[in-house]
């Protein structure tokens, strides 16, 4: 099954004829990845990777029949490129755009409270490297040839961090049914916690694994709603044990102000929540592979 | 990015937020006009740093004479003072508020903040005053108010009403409270602020309420629309080494230890520092070159890390996606056709092509180090490190 997105799903691409949308269309094309079209305001009727460009995301949908979108956007316009896939009635959004204002993302968080939930989009990112399902669909930006198909579900905040556990989870046999960069920014289109739930649920997880980092409330979050909603075993690593207070580290998201931000603290709530912690970045597969030896 | 506070006053004036009085100098005599363009006979001669809990480190001083104002900016003139927010190694002044004193009944905390629970911006505000937040948090948590704000209408007046009754303002300044509540609101969302901190908000002898002193901080990410923002950016105020990188599109945090390091991703390179504490050394800096590794990035890099003299022995952890090994490679070695270093050089490259790479980096005349994991990276680092040491 995987979650967000299948060998079924229409993904269209917004900001596609750039040049940025147009590379990362053809790696995800070359994945198997099945690229209906995209959007590019003003050059709508045009042909371009041998797939139609529309002026707007609701053209697009109503032509194509899409149900996902991935977002190439500068950062200036990406939150209203990103209203228009809500609106448009796109089910998964992926914001690759890294940059996007604060402000701008509470907007497009309010914006898409008017929905009720079971017609509500979900949004990945921004700053992020997208979802994967190996072996069935790639809507990012990430090297797929690094992640097996397998049932180890795979939320994260970094890329190539991200990366780098898929790799050690790879050379271990180790397999994912999917992979959610959920973004390095402060305020993120969806959480650890709502993909926790969607992993739950998905008959091809057997586990989940978090890549957290400093800053912001989420892996706590993260952890209340593991120990009381999700039967399946959580393992978590969170990077920036040597980080310092107050400093910003790289994302926007990753600077710690108040307690429970630091990476210790985070370890401390994760694990009296039940969850199994790889104790540093070069034992994650390990970790992954004791826990699913258990089951 | 921070502005000072002198700066944060003129932009909340604009908002209708009232402020006291005051001019900025860079010199005593300045100081000393500053005072007589005042007026009054009492001033307050404030240290311009980044930084709060100013007053504590000896940065805010009390005058009652013109000559009193000329001392108070020669002393604090080229000072370097340390808070509890500007680390051991200080800020310097290099320029000071002159400000008429205030009349003050009572002292108020306010603060609005974005909070990433609620993703909303969310009022703070305490009758505590003059603490900072950490403090009032600690001995005097019941006087802490919140009020979350809807982004989509904006802060409502009852909500400020709400907030000035809480408070426990007399009726005279409930409305006048209110006002200032309101304009800080306005000068956040109009500004894309992520921070405007009031501390003290004031209640004057006759019953006015003024901001006495003020910190704002704004989003990075939305400076290409606030020119007027950006442009008060202060470079004395920040880690020359950061601006530096900053200024050539590097991500780049100083840190106390003696292992420098390059790495592609904000993540992957904590998770790189991490493993080098691990391994029993210390990082001397975060450093993430982003998705395209080229040889200009490396050399800016290498230039960077290895004119730093804490450090001692330099570590390269990239893991190549779409930006493959052998680019990454091609890129090091162009780089150090092009830059000496004199430090041991430890690499390991991962994910596409990563046998191409190597293959590269060992054809070429570079002296460094290989290790193909990350455990093996650090463990190779701090061992170089080592070796130094013992010789």
């Amino acid at each position: 099954m995987a979650i967000l997105i299948n060998k079924e799903s229409k993904i269209i691409v917004q900001g596609f004829t750039g040049k940025i949308g147009s590379f990362h269309a053809e790696e995800m094309i070359a994945y198997g990845t099945n690229i209906v079209g995209g959007v590019t305001p003003g050059k709508g009727g045009q042909t371009h990777l041998e797939r139609p460009v529309f002026n707007t995301v609701k053209e697009a949908v109503k032509a194509t029949g899409a149900d996902c979108s991935i977002l190439f956007v500068p950062p200036a316009f990406a939150a209203d490129s990103a209203m228009e896939a809500a609106d448009a009635g796109i089910k998964t959004l992926v914001a690759i755009t890294d940059g996007i204002p604060a402000h701008d993302m509470i907007k497009v968080k309010r914006y898409m409270r008017r929905y009720k939930n079971e017609e509500k989009m979900t949004m990945v990112g921004p700053n992020c490297a997208g979802v994967i399902s190996p072996g069935k669909c790639m809507l990012g930006i990430m090297p797929g040839h690094i992640y097996k198909e397998g049932n180890v579900g795979v939320i994260g905040r970094s890329g190539t961090l991200g990366y780098e556990a898929a790799e050690q989870m790879k050379d271990l046999g180790i397999g994912i049914s999917t992979s959610v960069g959920i973004g390095g920014d402060p305020i993120n289109g969806s959480s650890f916690k709502d993909h926790l739930a969607n992993f739950e649920l998905d008959d091809d997880t057997k586990v989940i694994l978090m890549i957290g980092e400093i800053g912001g409330p989420q892996e706590a979050e993260a952890a209340e709603y593991a120990k009381k909603h999700v039967s399946k075993p959580v393992i978590a690593y969170i990077a920036g044990l040597t980080a310092p207070e107050g400093k910003r580290m790289g994302h926007a998201g990753a600077i710690v102000s108040s307690k429970g931000e630091s990476a210790a603290d985070k370890v401390e709530i994760l694990e009296a929540a039940g969850i199994t912690i790889a104790k540093n970045p070069s034992v994650i597969g390990d970790t992954v592979a004791a826990v699913l030896k258990t089951l | 990015m921070n502005i000072h506070e002198y700066q944060a006053k003129e932009i909340l004036t604009k908002f209708g937020v009232a402020t006291p009085k005051g001019g900025i100098a860079y010199s005593p005599a300045n100081a000393k006009d500053r005072a007589t363009e005042l007026g009054g006979d009492m001033w307050v001669v404030k240290a311009q740093i980044h930084s709060g809990a100013r007053g504590k480190a000896g940065g805010i001083i009390v005058c009652k004479s013109h000559q009193e104002v000329s001392d108070a900016a020669n002393a604090l003139l080229g000072k370097t003072l340390v808070t509890n927010q500007t680390g051991p190694e200080g800020l310097t002044v290099q320029r000071i508020y002159v400000e008429e004193a205030s009349d003050i009944k009572k002292e108020y905390y306010l603060g609005l903040v974005f909070d990433r629970s609620t993703e909303s911006i969310m009022v703070v505000a305490s009758s505590e005053g003059g603490m900072s937040i950490e403090e009032i948090a600690k001995e005097k948590p019941e006087s802490i108010i919140r009020v979350k704000i809807e982004a989509a209408v904006g802060m409502q007046s009852f909500q400020a009403r709400e907030i000035a009754f809480a408070l426990g303002l007399e009726a005279k300044a409930i409305s006048r409270c209110a006002a200032a509540i309101l304009g800080c609101y306005k000068a956040f969302t109009n500004s894309d602020a992520t921070m405007v901190e009031i501390n003290p908000l004031v209640l004057t002898g006759d019953d006015h309420i003024l901001a006495v002193d003020c910190k704002m901080s704004f989003d990075d990410n939305a400076l290409y629309r606030i020119p007027h923002i950006a442009e008060l950016r202060d470079k004395t105020q920040e880690d020359s080494k950061e601006t530096y990188a900053q200024d050539r599109g590097l991500n780049y945090i100083a840190l106390d230890g003696d292992i420098g390091n390059i790495i592609n991703g904000a993540g992957l390179a904590m998770a790189s520092m991490d493993m080098i504490q691990l391994a029993g050394g210390k990082p001397a800096n975060f450093l993430d070159v982003g998705g395209g590794a080229t040889p200009e990035k490396f050399v800016k890099a290498f230039k960077l890390i290895s004119g730093d003299p804490n450090v001692k022995v330099i570590l390269i952890n990239i893991f190549a996606g779409i930006n493959r090994c052998d680019w990454v490679a091609q890129g090091i070695v162009d780089a150090l056709g092009q830059i000496t270093i004199a430090q041991p050089l430890v690499i390991r490259l991962a994910g596409t092509n990563v046998d191409e790479g190597m293959k590269i980096l060992k054809d070429s005349k570079i002296n460094y180090i290989e290790a193909s994991t990350l455990e093996e990276a650090a463990n190779k680092a701090v061992k170089a490190l080592k070796d130094l040491e013992n010789k």
